[in-house]
């Protein structure tokens, strides 16, 4: 029991790292009709910025802004080199360069910075604390907590301030939005650079419970989706909720059925819901109108 | 027009047999094979040919998928590697013998690829990324994982060739002929049936659907055929190397896979060489960069998004635009005789019988308890304000939306819940009110496509009896003299005149028309009524929506009024427009 209640703890702290990334996925999915397969790239690439920073020897806080501003940049980047220019063609181009420039960020990383994976200090001194027969580790309480907050946040800001509105009218109605006065282009760029930034500050609170690697980016993205797919696709909720039963499922799985294929468990998940329930647990199908 | 009418031999639309017309082909294929057998290679230029052979191959699956049916496959490495496997083991652990186990591996890929196929090509093209990109990672994982089976990171060695190509050069020579044959079957494919239909699917689901076309079957086959190529091209790359390692077969090679297909144009198999090469040959030169790790794959990721932006049809794409374009002008169709209608007449006095019929969305009753009796041989209006559910009726008719409740039979067949193609096969024909056409094809092959229903009666054996079909009914609606531009050079009412060709050659027994006449001029609505006329003459019946009021009350025979949902009025036109109550749904009351 014990060790199910640990489990249970990692596996949600683990969850939270890809609810944040699904959250950016969901995000600029419901902007632009586009599945963005670099959102991952976001988090290796922000986790890499962060260790640079530290080794520098700049503060721990300062390394976290400098990273996370890094992002917001690489938002802007992306969107007007590899979204902005086929915004008019269908969604396979634009699959195709997303996956284009996942490919191009992580070798870029592996051509400067080396194959070696990188170690991370955590923000706290304290490794943990005992809570009777659980152990927190204080990593993965922060990761809970941020992921908490900005779940909230994210609710305020889209539900009660009328920047968030503008952006849900972007992502509803595009033509609509700015026959009222809305930029779209403004407001897509905007979601951009929220996601971007979402997928680094995953990044960088999961570099310490992993090694910071090229691959670390693809395999958060590709959970990420899944748990996009499996809390239902494009739903906000369900990204969360997806990312957190996914991180619990594959805890469960290393511990009690095979650690080689840990990452294996996701993906087996993921073909169990496409098959037998593919408008996954909150969302609804949308047949498309004559 | 009785139904004894035999068809009128049209002026001939008469083909020489393909194997005469193609023969250019093989023998361009036979000269290289046997440059390939006699040829003296050193050993790195025959590794690159052996290379270059069987990717190609590979690449060739990938055409079909994304080329043809504009569906995305990223695991084309992990059927590759598959194949490689099949191969692999087979010889050097089972001993079996490598015929036996290419066939193996073409049987195995087929499986795999049929099965992810229907686990996810009902749903959209994002998760059939997602799943493909899963299946490569659980693939990769087996392979390095499951050493008892694998060898696990070691790979399989001593993997053997057929007696009949023991030496590499003749096994080149066997890999070229084979790469010849597949590619002959896959450029010949967008001209079949299978291949329209996968063209047809690319450009628009929903009007493949509803031209008879099995959309799911369609995209599972394409699949099925990518994932075959992978595997054979596997088999024999494991043969011409005699060992294979998981590494070979990663996400990354599946992703040079698709770089290869998107520069060389992903349309044709003629790309898929050109790309092959160009991205085995240009690394040969620039080995220095494999000296960095990583630079070699950012390179091939900064490519990818220059191609998609600047060249998106590839190398080939390029080149045969500008040839098609040139040859749309110059071949001019062939003449075509007159089209005869004969819708089938196994039913009785009534072609469409609807009872009941509700469609609710939520709380919403958009279509509620509707019915709708159409008599055979006549013109029958579906009239309402907007809102009043006509267009989710019709929807519902032609298998787009399920109905809640209530009953369709249409010619004695019950077909409430068929899907679209089904209801096709049937006997339905429709037309979209916003324009669904093929816009890729031609007017030719938007109206081949429509004439090739499953059921069609009126369509003889091979493909120049349906190219006559075609031809017939494009010089029906006016536009025979055009058939083989592209739809994009058509004005909007002339769109409109194909879609009605398109469903008039599948010869359906009931034709529905979702508001025809809008967006037309008053010289083309005129002409609308003319063919509606023509068509009526020859005893089709057709179901029509539309707001012109003129068009209505002189082409239907009969009208049924709805609102909200609901019908409020049905009978003889004339008298339905003066009914008191349609009157105040169009004008309102006071």
């Amino acid at each position: 029991m014990d060790l199910v209640l640990q489990l249970l703890f990692t596996g949600i702290g683990i969850g939270a790292v890809y609810a944040l990334v699904a959250l950016g996925f969901v995000l600029i999915f419901r902007a632009t009709n586009v599945v963005n397969f670099a959102q991952g790239e976001f988090s290796m690439v922000a986790a890499y910025l962060m260790v640079v920073c530290v080794e520098l020897g700049l503060p721990y806080w300062l390394s976290f802004v400098i990273a996370l501003a890094g992002m917001a940049l690489l938002g802007v980047i992306f969107n007007l080199g590899v979204y902005y220019p086929l915004r008019h063609r269908t969604y396979l181009p634009v699959i195709i360069a997303t996956i284009g420039a996942s490919i191009l960020l992580s070798n870029s990383v592996l051509a400067i910075y080396g194959p070696q994976p990188q170690v991370l200090q955590g923000w706290f001194d304290t490794p943990g604390i005992q809570l009777g027969p659980v152990y927190l580790d204080s990593q993965y309480l922060l990761i809970i907590g941020v992921t908490i907050f900005l779940v909230l946040f994210n609710f305020w800001f889209f539900e009660k301030t009328l920047l968030g509105k503008k952006l849900q009218a972007t992502s509803q109605d595009k033509e609509m939005a700015s026959l009222l006065g809305i930029s779209v282009s403004t407001m897509i760029m905007i979601t951009f650079i929220y996601s971007a930034v979402l997928g680094g500050l995953a990044g960088i609170l999961v570099a310490p419970v992993l090694f910071v690697s090229i691959q670390m980016g693809s395999t958060i993205a590709l959970k990420a989706f899944a748990a996009t797919i499996i809390g239902g696709f494009g739903d906000v909720a369900g990204a969360i909720v997806g990312g957190l039963a996914l991180g619990v499922i594959e805890t469960f799985g290393a511990a009690y059925i095979s650690v080689p294929y840990k990452d294996g468990f996701a993906f087996l998940v993921l073909i169990a819901f496409l098959v037998f329930r593919p408008q996954g647990i909150f969302g609804e199908r949308v047949a498309e109108k004559a | 027009m009785s139904a004894s009418d035999n068809m009128i031999p049209a002026p001939a639309v008469r083909s020489k047999p393909l194997i005469i017309r193609h023969l250019p082909y093989f023998l361009g294929a036979a000269v290289l094979v046997a440059l390939a057998a006699s040829m003296q290679f050193d050993g790195y230029i025959l590794n690159i040919l052996l290379q270059a052979t069987t990717f190609s191959i590979a690449v060739f699956g990938l055409s079909v998928v994304l080329g043809l049916c504009g569906q995305i496959n990223l695991a084309q490495a992990a059927f590759f590697g598959f194949g490689a496997y099949a191969v692999g083991l087979g010889t050097a652990d089972l001993h079996l013998n490598f015929w036996l186990c290419l066939v193996g591996a073409c049987a195995i890929t087929l499986v795999a690829g049929a099965f992810l196929g229907m686990s996810t090509l009902r749903l959209g093209g994002h998760y059939l990324a997602m799943v493909t990109i899963s299946f490569q990672q659980i693939v990769t994982l087996v392979m390095i994982n499951a050493v008892g089976v694998t060898h696990g990171p070691d790979g399989v060695a001593n993997i053997r060739r057929p007696e009949l190509f023991q030496s590499s050069q003749s096994y080149l020579a066997f890999c070229v002929a084979m790469l010849a044959i597949v590619g002959y079957l896959v450029w010949h494919l967008p001209d079949t049936k299978l291949g329209r239909a996968m063209r047809a699917v690319r450009d628009n689901e929903l009007a493949a659907g509803v031209n008879g076309i099995d959309v799911f079957r369609t995209k599972v086959s394409a699949f099925a055929v990518c994932a075959v190529l992978g595997g054979l091209a596997g088999g024999l790359f494991a043969g011409g190397f005699a060992y294979v390692s998981p590494d070979q077969f990663s996400f990354a090679e599946s992703i040079q896979f698709l770089t290869m297909s998107l520069l060389g144009g992903v349309a044709s198999p003629v790309g898929s060489v050109i790309g092959t090469g160009l991205l085995i040959l240009i690394p040969e030169w620039l080995r220095f960069l494999k000296s960095v790790p990583g630079l070699y794959l950012a390179i091939y990721g900064l490519s990818v998004i220059l191609i998609i932006r600047f060249m998106p049809d590839g190398i080939w794409g390029f080149v045969s635009d500008a040839f098609t374009r040139w040859r749309a002008h110059t071949k001019a169709p062939p003449v075509a005789g007159a089209l005869h209608l004969k819708p089938a007449t196994t039913g009785g006095d009534i072609v469409l019988e609807v009872t009941g019929l509700s469609k609710h969305f939520g709380g919403l009753k958009a279509v509620d308890g509707v019915d709708i009796a159409v008599k055979r041989g006549g013109v029958h209006a579906l009239i309402g304000p907007n809102g009043s559910g006509k267009t989710t009726t019709l929807n519902v008719l032609s298998g787009l939306y399920k109905a809640t409740s209530g009953k369709i039979v249409l010619d004695g067949t019950d077909i409430t819940n068929m899907a679209p193609h089904q209801r096709t096969a049937a006997g339905l024909g429709r037309t979209f009110q916003n324009i669904r056409l093929f816009r890729s094809m031609t007017a030719l092959e938007n109206v081949e496509i429509g004439a090739e229903r499953p059921g069609n009666t009126m369509i003889g054996k091979g493909d120049d009896a349906l190219t006559e079909r075609a031809m017939e009914a494009l010089t029906f609606v006016g536009l025979g003299s055009r058939a083989n531009e592209l739809i994009s050079s058509f004005s909007y009412g002339h769109q409109r005149l194909i879609e009605i060709a398109r469903a008039l050659a599948s010869n359906p027994t009931l034709l529905l028309l979702d508001e025809p006449a809008a967006g037309l001029n008053s010289t083309e609505k005129l002409e609308l009524h003319e063919l509606l006329k023509r068509i009526a003459v020859q005893g089709l019946t057709i179901l029509i929506i539309d707001h012109d009021m003129t068009l209505v009350s002189e082409a239907a025979q009969h009208i049924t009024v709805l609102n909200f949902g609901r019908r409020i009025a049905d009978g003889e036109s004339m008298a339905v427009l003066r009914h008191p109550d349609v009157v105040s749904a169009y004008l309102g009351s006071e």
